[in-house]
């Protein structure tokens, strides 16, 4: 992939016409979600079903925020690039944020405001899940072409939020659980191996121009 | 938006009735021999003969599948299935549990001489999480105040002790580089606590010896406090004069006290007590219920705490 291709015009073009392959990731990636909610229905979710449903569609838009952080790093590395896959990815990370909240309002507390409301000031590892969804709400509503085209330079910054997101999805599922179960745990390691990455590239990049330079020195001297 | 329940008879009474003809058809069955006089407590599949309470609730109980497959037990993994899954390893026979501290009695015993010539009792008592759950338990067992009276604690006594078992070769969660709490797992109670009628250590459940999920094969049960303070497996019964350490407490303090008597009004800090989920009472869209002060047990057990601050002595 030529680097022109990370500008966001680029990118338009690309997320333009139907994709068999994207289709199929959103598909494939709500699969999950329609799985578990039948299960729900059958009563197959063992004894405390809605915290069960809770945490498996929060654990799956943990890991496709996962999956759409490591994209970037993936093409860094030489690996694959899945880059015209990540809004697809991205987009199913936020359905499932979602659903998580809608399941914890409705199924959980019963849509009992008061108690709701009581959660958000008093709890902060709600404070802080809610905080993420919050945070994903413009990425997802700006995740569309016309968007792209009209934020132009302003939309790769805006969604670079996506890493805030993370994090504080991150750090919802650490203060959720009681003691240290390595779980949560995992995850938070994973996600701060992507930030490194993304920091060392950016310095990286910071740095490019010298070290293009000293590439230029050295390929004459050969 | 209204959520409604699929069906005003719910799945779990049904399968609550089987289970509950089947245990009277064991209780019918055993009534020829006596647990505490003749049978040892490991011998597999035994039911037990016990007589009744009135302590006992009379709510629908929780189905046995979700008692014996949703646990925290730490020592085997700290997963709501890992217990089930891992539990089968851990040998109970023989078992012993050693009373000290200031006891005239210190010794080490056996689990079947620990309770010898002591009714075995069905106590039917609601249990709640401190995360927020609850069920309703036929626990078997004995009182507490039974076995300590036999012991004679000295007149300085002021607390009981309790240590579960430590053995990583049998405990997935106590093997391995990460450990969630520190082993042994410890609890403790103030004494008048220790002997209230309701404290019991249960031996069994739903007619049957507890299983090794659930506590094998001894475990306190004290209906009106978090189920974190019904310490399983125990290997250690020490009467103090100082109050003694609880694992939880040690764990992190700002968010488990000594006491931990269930309270609506005190929140953990992390998350409200205000209400609970009964587990297994009509799947997806049962709704919670409101959390009763001492677990609805306040009849019984408020006085023990007169004059105490329970914001305080959380």
């Amino acid at each position: 992939m030529s680097p022109s291709s990370l500008y966001p015009a680029s990118i338009a073009r690309l997320a333009l016409g139907s994709d068999p392959v994207r289709r199929a990731i959103y598909i494939a990636g709500m699969t999950p979600a329609v799985w578990y909610f039948y299960c729900g229905l059958v009563d197959e979710l063992g004894a405390d079903p809605q915290k069960t449903l809770e945490r498996v569609l929060g654990l799956w838009a943990l890991r496709y925020l996962i999956a759409c952080l490591s994209i970037t790093p993936l093409r860094r590395l030489r690996g694959p690039n899945l880059l015209r896959y990540r809004r697809a990815v991205g987009l199913l990370a936020f359905y499932y944020a979602s659903l998580h909240l809608g399941v914890y309002l409705l199924l959980d507390q019963g849509l009992d405001l008061v108690a709701i409301w009581a959660d958000i000031v008093k709890r902060p590892f709600i404070t802080i899940g809610l905080m993420a969804f919050v945070v994903l709400l413009p990425l997802a509503a700006t995740s569309n072409a016309a968007m792209i085209r009209r934020l132009g330079a302003r939309w790769q910054r805006l969604h670079r939020f996506v890493y805030l997101a993370a994090v504080a999805a991150a750090a919802h599922f650490i203060m959720v659980v009681k003691a240290w179960p390595p779980e949560p745990l995992l995850y938070a390691g994973v996600l701060s191996a992507l930030l490194l990455f993304r920091l060392r590239f950016i310095r990286k990049r910071v740095a490019a121009p010298m070290r293009g330079r000293n590439n230029l020195s050295m390929r004459q001297a050969n | 938006m209204l959520i409604r329940r699929p069906n005003d008879i719910r799945s779990s009474e049904i399968t609550d009735r089987a289970l509950y003809l089947r245990r009277r058809d064991f209780l019918g069955g055993a009534a020829a021999f006596s647990i505490s006089a003749a049978m040892p407590l490991g011998a597999a599949a035994a039911s037990l003969s016990t007589i009744k309470s009135p302590l006992s609730t009379e709510e629908p109980l929780t189905p046995l599948k979700d008692v014996t497959s949703y646990n925290n037990f730490y020592e085997f993994g700290t997963g709501k299935n890992d217990p089930a899954a891992h539990a089968h390893t851990l040998k109970t026979t023989p078992w012993k549990v050693k009373v000290d501290g200031l006891v005239a009695k210190a010794a080490d015993y056996d689990i079947d001489d620990l309770i010898k010539n002591i009714s075995l009792e069905e106590r039917i008592y609601r249990l709640r999480c401190v995360e927020g759950w609850s069920m309703v338990i036929p626990w078997i067992g004995v009182p507490l105040a039974s076995v300590l009276e036999r012991m004679e604690p000295q007149g300085s006594a002021k607390y009981v002790a309790f240590e579960t078992l430590v053995r990583p070769s049998e405990m997935a969660g106590q093997g391995g580089i990460f450990q969630s709490l520190p082993w042994p797992y410890v609890e403790g109670l103030r004494l008048d606590e220790a002997l209230h009628p309701l404290t019991i250590l249960a031996v069994g459940l739903y007619g049957e010896p507890l299983p090794n999920q659930n506590g094998a094969p001894i475990r306190l049960v004290v209906p009106w406090k978090y189920g974190f303070k019904s310490i399983k497996s125990i290997v250690r019964i020490s009467l103090t004069e100082k109050q003694p350490p609880t694992s939880w407490n040690l764990q992190n303090p700002n968010e488990y006290g000594f006491y931990s008597n269930v309270n609506p009004a005190v929140d953990h800090p992390r998350w409200s007590q205000a209400t609970e989920r009964r587990i297994g009472a009509g799947g997806l869209f049962v709704k919670r219920q409101p959390t009763l002060p001492f677990n609805g047990y306040a009849e019984q057990v408020a006085s023990l705490y007169a004059g105490m601050d329970l914001k305080a002595n959380y």
